[in-house]
């Protein structure tokens, strides 16, 4: 009996334990947030009926609901759908994939006759340069991209969007730096790696740019997880509580569906304490309540990046090699939804981001520690 | 019993499990307003050849992370750090094959030791806090997953080079790679060359549990502990061996792939396989040919869901619930098979002796 009972002890456990990676996982796309816009997606796809470029896009974990990039990358979607009588379909990702799983996902899209497809996530890099060679006719985009492969030869049918995003943060550092009154701010980073890092980066040079004296405590939630990374407001919400208890007043975040943690705690924080929006202009998505505390958000145009890549495609004029959106090309920017930023501090980011066009100031891409 | 009926009571746990994990899967779908039929269209469809080859690559995995769950469920140990002792062991295996201080395949053999080594290195410090201290290997495990996370991220930072948005250890020299061979004719995509590590390590498995006597003595541990000591097995040194067991079978669940496709250990390494084979390992109910079959139908359902969101507009999330609803309803329909066979048994022992009874009164 006492067997049986510590037999059973044991597989109650495990039950918990694969009931909480379950849960981990549908969190990915199933929490409330996402259930309306996954919805709302469908629609796009499901209503759209012309014979402009057909569009498969294949997300990261995530997925839509995160009112930040992947967002972003649905709302170039949604314009293609709209300008180009683009048809479309998407995919998303579950968590702990191998790159087979996203090859899979690729040659599923392609299979089923979308010519131009786009991996939402660097992650997809390996995958889209193992599965374009046999879909000649079909062309690949990824956003964030690079290419892996140890030769450096591009394909002529796969484009690496790639967006200069430690300038945009350099404004946005630039705006922490105008509005703090501590004298300290924080950056709250998802993953730690050098896409993550290079928005550390030009946030911390855009704040020493304006005073090199301000504090600034710099967090990432996770080592290597995309989920907890990316996919966490809780553990978000408790490492920016962290950071406005700790003195900061401004605290810039690049940490995907997390940072809505970050919203959570500004708006606990209360007046006078101030978040940072990152991938999309985050005021017009954030809840009313929460509205007033965000200052700004870097704009990373993902959606321009999806939309002109299709539209390439559409005309037969498919980009390829790597396409990098900057400051210049407005592939990136600052956002003033919301009004907290007083005329006087824009026209002094808008003066360092003349420079940034002008080469006047280089923006660093990587950390430096 | 008859013969015939001992099989149908076999099939009968399995088959009833498959059935509430189908319809509750269903009743999920229709709560959230998606088409069960499109959903089971999509499942139900024969695999193309390249599917094929995934699931079976991916089974093979699924394969080696359960069989080292099962050696520590088969003695009541709950080894739930499989996962930190694949990343840590795929780690080191790669760190050591990139660095290529042998030739060829001496390299390949002796970085999959190594992975092994470190696999068992990692188990082995929750082995002996368990031995010596008495500490929960559960508690102790589950810890260690999240130290050794951050431990191979750290390290792999001071060591990794930087490939465009990712880091990753030395490539291992080509002569080090393991060939993938056909398995569907035809068929480009191939099995991964180490994909046999699970066949080999299930056999080696079978052998050793019906076999030896560290077999026995593990299974006679896992049944009663009390008995085993007053039998004579050294407990304390079979929950020690076990652990170091369990974690060199992990070492190897990331060979596979990194020898045959990957060949670097990168920042984008594929996680949560550790948590997967414990299901796997309880799908299977711990026996060798039981974890093949769970690690099978985990591939096949895995596989098949990929494409749920592009045609059936389904998130392929919900195969999760599927697979954790089989888990669950294996464990139950088990259980309810055994009571109706003990059952059957007691009547049966019982009509027996009723008629030796009635024979013996008629004599006398």
């Amino acid at each position: 009996m006492r067997l049986r009972a510590r037999f059973v002890a044991g597989l109650s456990a495990t039950a918990l334990l694969l009931a909480g990676c379950a849960s981990g996982g549908s969190s990915d796309g199933g929490s409330e947030g996402s259930a309306s816009d996954g919805a709302a997606s469908q629609d796009v796809c499901e209503s759209a009926e012309g014979d402009g470029p057909k569009i498969g896009l294949a997300y990261d974990v995530g997925g839509v609901g995160d009112f930040s990039f992947n967002d972003s990358a649905y709302a170039g979607l949604t314009q293609a759908v709209k300008e180009l009588d683009a048809t479309c379909a998407e995919a998303e990702a579950g968590a702990g994939e191998s790159d087979a799983d996203r090859e899979q996902r690729l040659r599923d899209l392609a299979d089923a006759g979308y010519t131009a497809i786009v991996g939402v996530g660097f992650v997809y890099s390996v995958a889209v340069y193992n599965v374009a060679p046999e879909y000649p006719d079909t062309y690949f985009g990824i956003i964030d991209g690079f290419n892996p492969t140890k030769s450096q030869k591009d394909l002529p049918n796969v484009a690496n969007i790639g967006f200069a995003a430690n300038e945009g943060s350099f404004l946005v550092g630039a705006a922490a730096a105008l509005t703090t009154k501590t004298d300290h701010v924080g950056f709250l980073g998802g993953v730690d790696g050098p896409l993550i890092q290079a928005f550390e980066a030009g946030y911390v040079a855009g704040v020493e740019e304006v005073n090199p004296d301000i504090e600034i405590d710099s967090q990432y939630l996770s080592q290597d997880d995309p989920v907890k990374g990316f996919e966490n407001p809780a553990g978000g919400k408790t490492a920016a509580t962290g950071m406005y208890d700790n003195g900061a007043d401004v605290v810039y975040h690049a940490a995907g569906k997390s940072g809505l943690g970050l919203f959570d705690a500004v708006e606990a924080a209360g007046k006078g304490n101030w978040a940072i929006g990152v991938d999309s202009d985050q005021y017009l998505t954030a809840d009313p309540a929460q509205q007033p505390f965000i200052l700004t958000s870097m704009i990373k145009r993902v959606d321009t990046g999806v939309f002109e890549f299709a539209k390439g495609v559409d005309e037969g004029q498919p980009p390829s090699g790597y396409v990098t959106y900057d400051l210049a090309s407005g592939g990136v920017d600052y956002a003033t939804s919301g009004d907290f930023l007083s005329a006087e501090i824009i026209s002094q980011i808008d003066d360092y981001k003349q420079q940034i066009i002008d080469g006047t100031i280089k923006v660093p891409a990587e950390t430096t520690s | 019993m008859t013969a015939l009926r001992r099989g149908v009571l076999a099939l009968a746990a399995p088959v009833l499990a498959f059935v509430v994990a189908a319809v509750v899967t269903s009743v999920v779908l229709l709560g959230t307003g998606d088409s069960p039929a499109e959903f089971w269209q999509v499942l139900l469809t024969v695999p193309a050849g390249r599917n094929i080859v995934n699931m079976v690559n991916f089974a093979a995995i699924l394969y080696l992370s359960g069989l080292a769950a099962a050696i520590g469920f088969r003695m009541n140990l709950f080894n739930i750090g499989v996962e930190g002792q694949y990343r840590v062991a795929t780690f080191a295996g790669a760190l050591f094959a990139g660095q290529a201080f042998l030739p060829g395949a001496l390299n390949t053999v002796a970085s999959v030791l190594v992975a092994m080594a470190a696999g068992a290195a990692w188990a082995g410090i929750a082995g002996v806090l368990r031995v010596t201290r008495g500490v929960s290997e559960v508690i102790s495990t589950i810890m260690l997953n999240a130290i050794a996370l951050s431990l191979v991220a750290y390290l792999l930072r001071r060591v990794g080079n930087r490939i465009g948005q990712t880091i990753e250890t030395d490539e291992i020299p080509s002569n080090a790679w393991v060939p993938g061979f056909s398995l569907v004719p035809g068929e480009t995509a191939e099995l991964y060359g180490l994909a046999l590590l699970a066949v080999v390590a299930g056999v080696g498995f079978a052998v050793v549990l019906n076999r030896t006597r560290f077999g026995f003595e593990l299974r006679a541990t896992g049944y009663s502990e009390s008995a085993a000591i007053a039998s004579g097995v050294d407990v304390k040194r079979m929950v020690l061996y076990s652990m170091l067991l369990s974690g060199a079978v992990a070492g190897l669940i990331g060979m596979p792939e990194l020898f045959g496709a990957s060949h670097a250990y990168g920042s984008t390494i594929q996680t949560g396989i550790g948590f997967t084979g414990i299901a796997v390992a309880l799908l299977g109910r711990n026996t060798p040919l039981g974890i093949a079959v769970g690690a099978l139908i985990f591939a096949y359902l895995a596989q098949q869901a990929s494409p749920l969101g592009i045609t059936a507009g389904i998130s392929p999330e919900i195969i999760l619930v599927t697979q954790g609803v089989v888990v669950l309803s294996v464990v139950i329909a088990y259980e309810v098979v055994s009571r109706y066979r003990s059952r059957l048994e007691q009547s049966a022992v019982a009509a027996a002796l009723e008629a030796e009874r009635r024979h013996e009164e008629v004599a006398a």
